[in-house]
Parts: C-alpha cells; sequence; structure tokens
C-alpha cells in the first residue's frame, strides 16, 4: 500500500539511525529536498549508498549524518573532488567514515543482482585493477560452463530507497526520461522506496504512455510531490541544473566551517523545500526553466 | 597555411580529436576528451556515435555539456538507456570502439590511478575513484589517455591501479582477457604510442617542444621513436571551432597558457 505523504512525513517513516539507504540518479533528478530533511531530522550513523555521491552526499557527510559510503565516484559533478567526503577519509571530519569502493559497472551491476535476487553478478571488469585487493565483495567465481574465471559482485537490497522522477500517480506508479541512471534498479532493490516527483498526474496519464513507467506502485511505500525537489541538479523538462550552486559549494565547503554556515542557511535554517525556494527566489528558478521541446506523441491505438 | 596560435590544452585537445576515426563509437569523458570528440564531429568525423556512461546512445549536444549527465546529452540523442545496461549491453559486449580516460597519475604501461594518492589506506589525496574507468578501460577496442605533461601525473608506476593498461605487458593483457589496450597518450607536450611490449614512447613532439622538457617532465626514462617527428599543429579552422563554438567561455581551453 503507497501512502500519499510529505518530504518530512516519509523520511520519518522510513528512515532510521543506521539504515542503508540509497538516494538514486545520475546527475539527474537528485533528491535533494529529502536529502536535506534526512539531515534537518538529525538521522546518525546512516551507511550512504550511490555510483555518483554527489553535493547531497557530501552535506550529508559534513553534517555527521554518514559512518559508511559505499561508491564508484565521489565527486562534484563537472567541477572537482568532494570536499567534505575527503575530510572525512582523510583526516576524520567530522568523523571517520568507512568506504567501500567499486567501479560503476560493478556497483550498478549490485543494485541489479538485488533487483532481481541472484547470489551475484558477473561482470567483466576489476582484472588487473587494485580495486579487488581492497574490497571483499569483489570475488573471483569459476565459470560452471567453461574454463576461465569470472569476477562478481554480491547483491545489494537497500533499507530504504530515494528515487525522483517526473511525474506520477499518488499509487506511485512513475513516468521518468532522460537520463535513467540507476534509479529503477534502486527502485526495484531497495527494502522501502520513498518516490518523490515533480508532479502528481491522474492514472490515466500513466496508462496512456506504459513504455515510460520506470516501476509501478507496488514497488513504491510513500509517495512526496516535491516541485523543484531536485535543486540545484535538474528534472529533464522542467528545470536545468542549477550550476552557480555546485560552483558555490565547491567554495562553501572549502573547511569545515564554512560548510557548517552554508548547512545554516540553506538546511537548518529553512524548516520546509517550500522555504528553501523562497530563499533562492523566482527569478534564479525562472533563469533555470528551458523551452519546451515535445516528443512526437506515440499513437497506442484504441483496441 | 598561415601560423595559427594556440594555447598548449588547444593543442592536446586538436591531438586527440585527430586519433578519433569516423564511424568510431566513442565513450566520452567530460572536460577535454568532450571537446576533443565534438570537435572531431565538426571536422573528419561527422559519423562518430557519442555515447556517456550516464547512458545516453549518439548524442547531440547543442552546446558543451557541464557534465556527463548533462540534459544536452539526452535532448536529441538516439537512445538513453539505463546504467547497468550501458554497461553490460553496449560496452562490456564490445560496442564501443574507443575510450578516452583521464586519471591523476598515468605510468609507462598506460595504467591508470584515480582513485589515491599514497596508502589506500592511509591517503594523502583522496580521488574520486575509478567512475567507469576501469571498465572502459577494461573492454573499449581501444583506449586514448589525455593527461597534462608532468612529471608527477606520469610516473614510473602508479600509486594505485584503478584501470588497467597494459599489465604484465601485452601479452600479460591477452592473458588477462582484457579487450584492446592503450593506444596512445595525449599530452600538452607530446603524443606517446606503446611499443610492442606494451610500453609507452614519445611518437610525436608538439611543436616548439624539445626533448629535454620532455624527459624532464616524465617520471621514467623515456624512449622516443627513432625518427620522432613534430606532431602536426592545429589549423586555423579547429582553433577557431574550438574558441567561437565549443568551448567560447574558454572553460576547458582557457587559463592563458
Amino acid at each position: 500500500m503507497t501512502t500519499l505523504t510529505t518530504t518530512s512525513g516519509a523520511v520519518s517513516e522510513a528512515i532510521g539511525d543506521g539504515d542503508t539507504v540509497y538516494l538514486a540518479g545520475f546527475t539527474h533528478l537528485i533528491p535533494f529536498a529529502t536529502g536535506h530533511e534526512m539531515i534537518r531530522a538529525g538521522l546518525e550513523d546512516l551507511h550512504l549508498v550511490r555510483a555518483t555521491p554527489d553535493l547531497v552526499y557530501d552535506q550529508l557527510i559534513a553534517a555527521g549524518c554518514a559512518s559508511k559510503v559505499t561508491f564508484s565516484w565521489a565527486g562534484n559533478p563537472g567541477v572537482g573532488s568532494l570536499q567534505a567526503f575527503r575530510r572525512a577519509v582523510e583526516d576524520g571530519v567530522p568523523n571517520p567514515i568507512e568506504i567501500d569502493e567499486y567501479s560503476h559497472y560493478g556497483l550498478t551491476a549490485r543494485l541489479a543482482a538485488g533487483a532481481r535476487n541472484l547470489p551475484f553478478m558477473p561482470v567483466r571488469t576489476f582484472e588487473g585493477s587494485d580495486l579487488p585487493a581492497h574490497s571483499d565483495n569483489i570475488r573471483r567465481v569459476e565459470d560452471p560452463f567453461g574454463d576461465d574465471d569470472v569476477y562478481a559482485v554480491p547483491p545489494l537490497n537497500p533499507d530504504v530507497a530515494v528515487v525522483r522522477a517526473q511525474r506520477a500517480d499518488e499509487n506511485g506508479n512513475a513516468h521518468l526520461w532522460g537520463i535513467s541512471g540507476e534509479i529503477a534498479d534502486a527502485a526495484m532493490a531497495a527494502e522501502t522506496v520513498i518516490l518523490s516527483v515533480e508532479e502528481l498526474v491522474d492514472e490515466d496519464v500513466i496508462r496512456s504512455d506504459p513504455n515510460r513507467t520506470a516501476f509501478t506502485g507496488r514497488d513504491v511505500d510513500f509517495v512526496v510531490e516535491e516541485p523543484y525537489g531536485s535543486h540545484p541538479s535538474y528534472a529533464q523538462g522542467y528545470y536545468d541544473r542549477d550550476n552557480e550552486a555546485y560552483l558555490e559549494w565547491a567554495e562553501a565547503s572549502q573547511t569545515h566551517e564554512s560548510v557548517q554556515e552554508w548547512l545554516e542557511t540553506w538546511v537548518y535554517g529553512v524548516d520546509s523545500r517550500d522555504e528553501y525556494l523562497e530563499r533562492l527566489g523566482a527569478k534564479r528558478l525562472l533563469e533555470l526553466q528551458p523551452k519546451h521541446d515535445y516528443a512526437e506523441p506515440v499513437d497506442m491505438g484504441r483496441y | 597555411m598561415t601560423d595559427v596560435d594556440y594555447t598548449k590544452t588547444e593543442a592536446m585537445v586538436v591531438a586527440a580529436a585527430r586519433e578519433l576515426r569516423d564511424g568510431d563509437s566513442v565513450l566520452v569523458g567530460v572536460g577535454i576528451p568532450n571537446l576533443a570528440c565534438n570537435l572531431a564531429k565538426r571536422t573528419h568525423a561527422p559519423e562518430l556515435e557519442m555515447v556517456y556512461e550516464s547512458g545516453t546512445i549518439d548524442s547531440n549536444p547543442s552546446k558543451l555539456p557541464l557534465s556527463i549527465g548533462d540534459p544536452v546529452l539526452a535532448s536529441g540523442a538516439l537512445r538513453v538507456v539505463p546504467m547497468f545496461e550501458g554497461f553490460t549491453t553496449y560496452l562490456q559486449a564490445g560496442r564501443i570502439d574507443v575510450g578516452f580516460l583521464g586519471g591523476a597519475q598515468i605510468d609507462r604501461w598506460g595504467n591508470i590511478n584515480s582513485t589515491v594518492i599514497g596508502d589506500y589506506d592511509d591517503p594523502k589525496v583522496r580521488l574520486p575513484g575509478s567512475g567507469g574507468a576501469c571498465e572502459i578501460a577494461s573492454n573499449a577496442g581501444r583506449t586514448i589517455i589525455i593527461t597534462p605533461h608532468e612529471e608527477r601525473r606520469l610516473p614510473a608506476e602508479v600509486d594505485f591501479v584503478t584501470s588497467p593498461g597494459y599489465v604484465g605487458g601485452r601479452e600479460g593483457r591477452e592473458e588477462r582477457g582484457l579487450r584492446g589496450g592503450p593506444a596512445a597518450i595525449i599530452t600538452d607536450k607530446a603524443v606517446l604510442r606503446f611499443d610492442e611490449n606494451g610500453e609507452a614512447y614519445v611518437d610525436t613532439l608538439h611543436p616548439g617542444v624539445t626533448e629535454a622538457e620532455v624527459r624532464d617532465a616524465t617520471g621514467w626514462d623515456v624512449a622516443f621513436a627513432d625518427e620522432a617527428t613534430e606532431t602536426t599543429p592545429p589549423t586555423a579552422d579547429e582553433i577557431a571551432l574550438i574558441r567561437e563554438e565549443l568551448d567560447p567561455n574558454g572553460v576547458y581551453t582557457g587559463g592563458g597558457e
């Protein structure tokens, strides 16, 4: 049964201290609003997982919410490093974090195995790399049908996945377009799923174009309508990435002290996404608006 | 032909673009590789298929993407697939002819480090990590490595092998079942290629660069081709394309070098 709720309602119901949480997305549709709510909720000891931890994980780490990060590329996309992540790994500030590291293929293969209830996924990568020597989760298995060994990774089934999509009905049947990254596999692999969307639509809209459905409501526990909930990342067709914010983060995250100031202004200092958006201002949001460019409609036919 | 003014970075972009063949399917990285691919597509390789590890197939970006997950890579692409499918059915299955890679360190065998400087468990510098680099280096038909030419970036041996080059030589690579291998290292001073053992040597020097300069900036006693020639310099058209269309704000090629 899917519950229609708010971001804070979903976070308090679904996520607890010590949980393994996957905030999904590849640069696109990043669940920033939910991430900020997790910081406000004061969650601790989280195991954060994502192929591409970016600003929202840097913010969660800086706020002291994480004790472990599983990842394959930890950076500020197109800008540089994640300073808070580096401080935690290099200097244990604000607290030491354990890391579990893969390549993109390795980590997305773990999710794929998790979503499909497989004991492991064989992958043609890691051979000749030093990565397997630093992980218990990258092992060789014998090919049961041939002579060669192949590397394999175990399934990943996060306690909670937080995913975003452009639109869904109130049961959580979700339409998603543009770069989909690992969003669908994260939703299908996790125990509990929070879906946050730009807009709620009628079920008829979803059923009019079933090929566009990334996953259905049976895999979703909480649905939230949170417009601009992915800012400063983007939602294809709704708003562009706010690149200024990525550059500002590179500055603001230089020291542990300056990070706290940023969190005070943009996370602790606002009580909801609405207040965050008011602080950003309409002008800034309007500048991120793309011109329309509709796909040609498909004819499903009436049968 | 008249002499053209260009920066060291622009020379690197042009040299990298020329490594691409028309019709190649290329896995593009952000930054310099992105410029190189877009330049090649607008010059000698109009049929270049640009694939990004975010899952976009045959992207046709209207402007320079800010990252490899930029919306302009999805708009107007032929197809967009989930990450896992991009890595399995495209890269692993052999549908990618060439991959572009960079890294903090590249050694004489073309091994790449984008993981840590120093010890893994007590790193001096924690770098972003593999991303898709390890599987690109393992499964693309060939790889092109791009790096500024500095001694700290080109050590005899990398601190950590994130992405394999000719590990154990060309034979070692083949025995491990790895496809392809590095075809060239493109720097802002030279083009290096790999000999029959899989060791990098200097093939051509960019105009105005001396052998001594390259020796000083390389972390091992690097060999030079018997007749190390000059890299063909960029043309006025190539430089104009970079400055007027591809990187008009000088985000990647600026810096007044």
